[in-house]
């Protein structure tokens, strides 16, 4: 399903190659593998270019450029306080939260500049998801209050069709079977993996084209992570999801591609088993194989 | 076996806990005196009367406090309408929305209005709405009452809404929720309770305020049936009762203050209730 990617990481835009390895001589001219048929070019969900965060007089982040496709999931590692959060969170304008932060440089995501003049931050983030590290799903409100506000709080009022956002998203998140019964009790009631997959049900809830999660596991039980994860692959069909993780097993398991990130910088980035097996860069080797981070 | 100093140690504790013991008795004693003291002088005089008649004229027996009970109860009514928004609305400013520079003014200034006297209040409603009207009124007196609420419940709504998560402000925001409608539905919501307890709370200190009365609300022997009417209230009406001459006014002063009392003490059980209930 992917397509063969150059050794050229950075740009995407570069024509699809056939895989030398596989001898074309030998293959009927009819119907040629699948690898070197010419894809359409992979869309790009973020093209991140030059970009540089400060808070205040500190410099977060150090001239990132970086292109994540869309439709597959990319992981962004790398040992605490490199960047990784900032990053992420630049990418629905979260950062802009924090006082005293700005930023040089451009994030277009699908074409579309993000911090364009004009461009209303709401509506950026209604197409660009984030669900957080430590589960927050409102205390006043029940389950299904919960999963829908994303919907009620920007005017959606059709019961039918509040109830099928309900289910689905319910479902997508694989929570429904386990709360299909009490919609209505508080959504502080759940365990920690189920507060988790319930803030994951209201983001999909509003139909984002892109998910951001921030180490979404790290407060999580291994077989609640188990949950999330495979929660994370079937979503890889319709939607892209960027996941910060610390846990680089998880991002193995996860990701498609992987960013390495370190004091700010962007120091790798590539196919996730090239990442892991065959690092070209001296520091990603060194974190990877567990020499410091 | 003892050593020397932990007998020592142990005296010491003991002393330190039978003063502690000694200061709660201190604050409580004062607080059951008073109240017996008023039940005693007060029940007496409570009776069906008390609380459906109208005052007598001076020197006559009989007659009750009814308007000055539904006076008090009705000042307090338009005090919360014209303050609590107020409040309200600038504790939200100072949680939600405000610079950090602008902030320490507006505290420090809410906190000089906390401390002024109510008297002061009744001559600010006194200028500002008993003189333009030509004449005392209840809107008068629920305005003194509102502007000592209006910094109380500004400075408790901010506490309680900065008491609620950063996280749930996040969480409304990556859903593209716009700003203000997270402010309402849910920072407020997942506050409410808190919120409420200040306004009782207020309501609870402003429910014995005399001075800003006297000058803006003046007080009535009768039902009052117009804002721009002088109303009575409980505060106003013991005091002209109890430096009366006449002893059976005395005697219903000190009704009027037991039913004051009972009063601020429902407010205050209800706010217990509250806390009580949101630990849940």
């Amino acid at each position: 399903m992917n397509p063969v990617i150059t050794h050229k990481p950075f740009s995407m835009s570069d024509p699809v190659k056939s895989d030398p390895v596989t001898p074309l001589t030998t293959q009927p001219v009819a119907a040629p593998p699948a690898a070197s048929a010419p894809a359409a070019p992979v869309e790009i969900a973020f093209d991140i270019q030059d970009l540089c965060i400060y808070y205040g007089t500190h410099q977060a982040i150090k001239n990132v450029t970086i292109q994540i496709p869309a439709g597959s999931v990319t992981a962004i590692i790398g040992p605490s306080g490199c960047g990784k959060s900032t990053a992420l969170r630049s990418l629905n304008r979260m950062h802009e939260l924090t006082p005293g932060a700005r930023h040089t440089g451009k994030i277009l995501m699908k074409g579309q500049d993000l911090y364009g003049p004009g461009v209303d931050a709401t509506l950026v983030r209604r197409r660009v998801g984030m669900i957080f590290q430590k589960s927050n799903p409102f205390p006043t409100l029940s389950i299904a209050e919960n999963v829908l506000v994303g919907l009620r709080l920007n005017g959606i009022r059709d019961k039918s069709f509040l109830n099928q956002r309900l289910e689905e998203s319910l479902r997508m998140a694989a929570l429904w079977d386990e709360v299909k019964d009490f919609l209505n009790r508080p959504g502080t009631g759940l365990s920690g993996g189920q507060q988790q997959r319930l803030c994951i049900a209201r983001a999909l809830a509003v139909r984002p084209e892109i998910i951001l999660m921030d180490e979404p596991c790290s407060a999580l039980d291994p077989i609640a992570t188990a949950k999330v994860e495979e929660l994370i692959h079937s979503l890889k069909a319709q939607y892209t999801v960027v996941i910060v993780t610390h846990n680089m097993q998880q991002a193995a398991r996860v990701s498609e591609r992987t960013a390495f990130f370190y004091m700010g910088k962007l120091i790798e980035y590539g196919p996730t088993e090239q990442i892991f097996m065959n690092p070209k860069d001296p520091q990603t080797e060194a974190y990877v194989s567990g020499r410091f981070g | 076996m003892l050593s020397r100093y932990d007998t020592y140690r142990k005296f010491k504790s003991s002393c330190m806990s039978g003063l502690a013991i000694l200061c709660a008795i201190l604050v409580v004693t004062p607080l059951a005196l008073v109240f017996i003291y008023l039940l005693k002088m007060g029940f007496s005089s409570l009776n069906w009367d008390f609380v459906t008649k109208l005052p007598k004229p001076a020197g006559e027996t009989g007659g009750g406090m009814a308007n000055a009970i539904l006076g008090t109860l009705e000042l307090m009514g338009l005090a919360l309408v014209m303050g609590v928004p107020i409040g309200l609305m600038g504790g939200i400013y100072l949680s939600e929305y405000g610079s950090p520079k602008l902030n320490g003014w507006i505290r420090f200034g809410a906190d000089v209005l906390n401390g002024v006297p109510s008297i002061v209040w009744g001559l600010v409603g006194f200028v500002l709405a008993v003189a333009p009207m030509g004449g005392y009124s209840a809107f008068a007196g629920g305005m003194a009452l509102a502007f000592i609420m209006i910094p109380l419940v500004l400075r408790t709504t901010e506490e309680v809404l900065l008491l609620v998560p950063t996280s749930y402000r996040e969480a409304g925001l990556a859903l593209g929720i716009p700003r203000w409608k997270i402010t309402v539905n849910i920072v407020l919501r997942t506050a409410m309770k808190g919120i409420i307890t200040g306004v009782l709370l207020a309501l609870g200190r402003i429910a014995g305020e005399t001075a800003p009365l006297i000058f803006t609300a003046l007080g009535s022997p009768l039902w009052n049936h117009s804002l721009k009417e002088p109303i009575a209230a409980l505060p106003i009406q013991i005091y002209f009762y109890a430096i009366s001459p006449f002893e059976d006014q005395n005697r219903q002063a000190w009704a009027g203050a037991l039913v004051l009392i009972v009063l601020v003490f429902l407010l205050s059980a209800s706010v217990r209730v509250l806390s009580a209930r949101r630990k849940k």
